[in-house]
């Protein structure tokens, strides 16, 4: 009998290995990326400069009480209704001359905002009202934006306005970019996000 | 030999497994790349509130994460049911958040350090006290971006 061939490593619990390696990264893998409402908090000035004037009718007040109700121009308002209301504030559209909007879709109410450039949304909250509740009223002012930012983009350039946005984030879109950017641009200016928040108190 | 032959050969032949492994290692792969191993472990409750109009937050170099919310079960007995901030792994005060952003601005690359966004994660039971305390800080060192991180979902579910 001659020599014998080394015999062959037997590979049959590979496949083992590799699914307990498998299933270890299957739970520990989280592909999700996060996401959430994007702001800009406002700049800390020194000296205190005197608050422009803005007149009544032009400011839209949303509190934000303790157990999570809220009071709109101090009357109480359901979550539920509070895109439309402030869909209806800032589209209102009510300024004459050079105040007037052109593009406003709203019912032009004297007592109501000017213009959708002069309108304020005040956003105040106190100390114990709960993260959850905040984030609502966030949530529906954005939509609000949004919502009428979608309109104009639609109108003058056939397409929404938040999709747009992802348009612009996304590297690999063919288009225009910089052309993108103008019409975005316009857009953020027919409807600018003014939305003041005040210290709690 | 002729000991193990088959006695027929009517059967259909059984599947041959042998690209099996290469299958599995094909998805291990997979799983390996795209894993994002979990750096810093939680050590407050992080139940997120639900938001729709969202936007998402993919530049992972940009990002500072901030977490608050009430300590967990097993440190409650330490640190109380009083909601805390965490930075990194460890609880931290308003004050720390200071030094923790200088801290971040320095480990980034030098033309990403004025548009670092400060993810906010924070649990949907906080009182906006906190906050408010972390804006008004994050406000002091001039780090205005913010992002709420949320959970995509109907605002309703946060009754």
């Amino acid at each position: 009998m001659g020599r014998r061939k080394a015999p062959e490593v037997n590979a049959g619990s590979m496949a083992d290995i590799a699914f307990l390696l498998l299933i270890f990264f299957l739970v520990t893998t989280t592909i999700e990326t996060d996401s959430g409402i994007n702001r800009k908090l406002p700049p800390i000035d020194d000296e205190r400069v005197d608050p422009p004037k803005i007149k009544e009718r032009n400011i839209f007040q949303v509190l934000v009480r303790d157990d999570g109700q809220i009071l709109v121009n101090e009357d109480q308002m359901d979550i539920a209704d509070l895109r439309e209301a402030a869909i209806q504030f800032l589209d209102n559209g009510g300024g004459k001359g050079s105040q007037a909007c052109e593009y406003c879709q709203g019912a032009r109410d004297p007592k109501s905002s000017d213009n959708p450039k002069k309108a304020v949304i005040s956003l105040q909250n106190n100390r114990k009202t709960k993260y959850k509740s905040y984030i609502t009223v966030q949530n529906e002012l954005v939509a609000a934006y949004n919502q009428l930012r979608n309109r104009e983009a639609k109108r003058l350039f056939n397409k929404e306005y938040t999709q747009m946005v992802k348009d612009f984030d996304n590297p690999d879109y063919p288009g225009n970019k910089d052309k993108l950017e103008e019409e975005i641009k316009l857009i953020k200016e027919l409807f600018p996000q003014k939305l003041s928040e005040a210290e709690p108190k | 030999m002729s000991k193990f032959k088959k006695k027929g050969d009517g059967d259909t032949p059984a599947i041959s497994t042998a690209s099996l492994p290469d299958i599995v290692f094909m998805l291990l792969f997979f799983f390996m790349v795209v894993t994002v191993m979990r750096d810093n472990s939680l050590k407050v409750e992080n139940e997120l509130p639900f938001a729709d109009q969202v936007e998402k937050l993919d530049k992972k170099e940009l990002v500072m994460y901030v977490y608050a919310g009430k300590p967990s079960e097993r440190y409650q007995r330490q640190f109380g049911t009083e909601a805390r901030i965490q930075l990194n792994d460890k609880f931290a005060s308003v004050n720390d958040l200071r030094q923790f952003v200088l801290e971040e601005r320095r480990t980034r690359r030098e033309d990403l350090q004025n548009k670092l966004i400060t993810a906010l994660k924070v649990d949907k039971e906080t009182n906006m006290g906190l906050v408010s305390d972390i804006k008004q800080e994050l406000r002091k060192i001039d780090a205005l971006k913010v992002n709420y991180t949320t959970r995509d979902g109907n605002v309703k579910f946060n009754q």
